[in-house]
């Protein structure tokens, strides 16, 4: 029995090396973690996309559940994930979605959001990512779930398409949802 | 017809005049302390840009690198120390904007890794090693020696019917490829 264990050996590390090379093919080195994941989101005070006479700021975010969508007009994903994020603000009652437009100019801005739609609560506008680097963003599209206390929950890096919503922010979605209304009473 | 000469002539100045926008030169980050201005070009080589992963801040032309290397001049400028600026950009962008990894238990794997596989290796190595010299191969069995002798026996005097040349079929020595003689 001793033998035929050891003339497995060869097999078994190979085994093992598989398994770590497939764990280094199927993550994605491009999305890095955000060690804000669990804290509170970052203080800020922008104006508004489309009237620079309101402010958006971290006071937005008190006691609502919210997306925070890193959003610009060059971007291609974010022109993919647009019309999920349109479904959302429908029927997500809520949900609400701010946007942080980022690194993007004001005129094709405006222009993305008359053409397709505004999904939108409001959008803070940063072009020269002065707010960005305080939230770590470091491309377009991005996403921070961040719940009723205003803590962030998750960071989604990439366009949210319907699979991304069903199966990772859906059940976290719930998960706050549930967790508020168990707080309340 | 515009000559083709001149065509040329326009694309090249076309992409010198890109290239020379794109690029940016340190003396842009100016500063009143030499020692300061040698933190910031030393600060920004170990500074890891998150869009093109393999160039520090100092060498990336990504935006992302631009925002970065302004944020840090910026607090530089503000008086802030080394320490700071990288508390701030590790709080934001985690250990990955670090080239150089702090020790920490997420990082035990990447720092002992591979001395915990140079030292399983040489474990082996040492162990088949030892084991060699402890029990040298021994000789053949009784057996083992007569089923030797068989193969080596003369051609045509094989024991077990086989040609003596250990059973392989090679052609005769005239050149013709008959089967070897049953």
């Amino acid at each position: 029995v001793r033998a035929s264990l050891r003339s497995f050996t060869p097999l078994i590390l190979f085994l093992g090396l598989v398994v770590l090379l497939a764990f280094g093919l199927k993550t994605d080195p491009r999305k890095v973690p955000s060690p804000l994941v669990g804290k509170p989101a970052p203080e800020f005070s922008l104006p508004a996309l489309q009237d620079p006479g309101r402010t958006v700021s971290d006071a937005d975010l008190a006691g609502k559940l919210s997306l925070v969508n890193v959003w610009a007009s060059w971007c291609v994903s974010c022109r993919a994930e647009h019309a999920e994020l349109m479904r959302l603000s429908r029927e997500e009652e809520d949900l609400q979605i701010l946007g942080l437009n980022w690194k993007d100019d004001l005129v094709s801005a405006t222009r993305m959001l008359r053409t397709y739609g505004d999904p939108y609560l409001v959008s803070a506008f940063d072009p020269d990512n002065r707010v960005g680097i305080h939230w770590g963003v470091y491309g377009a599209p991005e996403t921070f779930v961040v719940d009723f206390e205003g803590t962030i929950r998750y960071k989604h890096i990439g366009p949210i398409d319907r699979t991304v919503w069903e199966q990772d922010l859906r059940p976290l979605i719930q998960t706050i949802r549930t967790q508020a209304t168990r707080a309340e009473p | 017809l515009i000559p083709i000469k001149l065509l040329k002539a326009i694309l090249v100045a076309g992409l010198l005049a890109m290239s020379t926008a794109s690029a940016y030169t340190l003396e842009a980050f100016a500063f009143e302390d030499p020692a300061q201005a040698t933190a910031f070009r030393e600060l920004i080589e170990k500074l890891r840009c998150l869009v093109c992963q393999n160039e520090s801040l100092s060498g990336s032309q990504a935006e992302l690198a631009q925002d970065l290397r302004e944020e840090v001049y910026q607090r530089f400028r503000a008086g802030e120390d080394r320490d700071e600026i990288v508390d701030f950009l590790v709080a934001r962008y985690g250990d990955f904007v670090l080239y150089d990894p702090p020790l920490k238990p997420s990082t035990y794997l990447l720092w002992f890794g591979p001395f915990l596989l140079v030292a399983v290796g040489a474990f082996f190595l040492i162990r088949t090693l030892l084991r060699k010299r402890q029990d040298p191969e021994e000789g053949l069995s009784e057996s083992e020696q007569e089923r030797l002798q068989a193969l080596f026996v003369p051609s045509g005097s094989g024991r077990d019917g086989r040609n003596g040349q250990g059973g392989r079929n090679r052609p005769d020595r005239d050149g013709s490829d008959r089967p070897p003689p049953q």
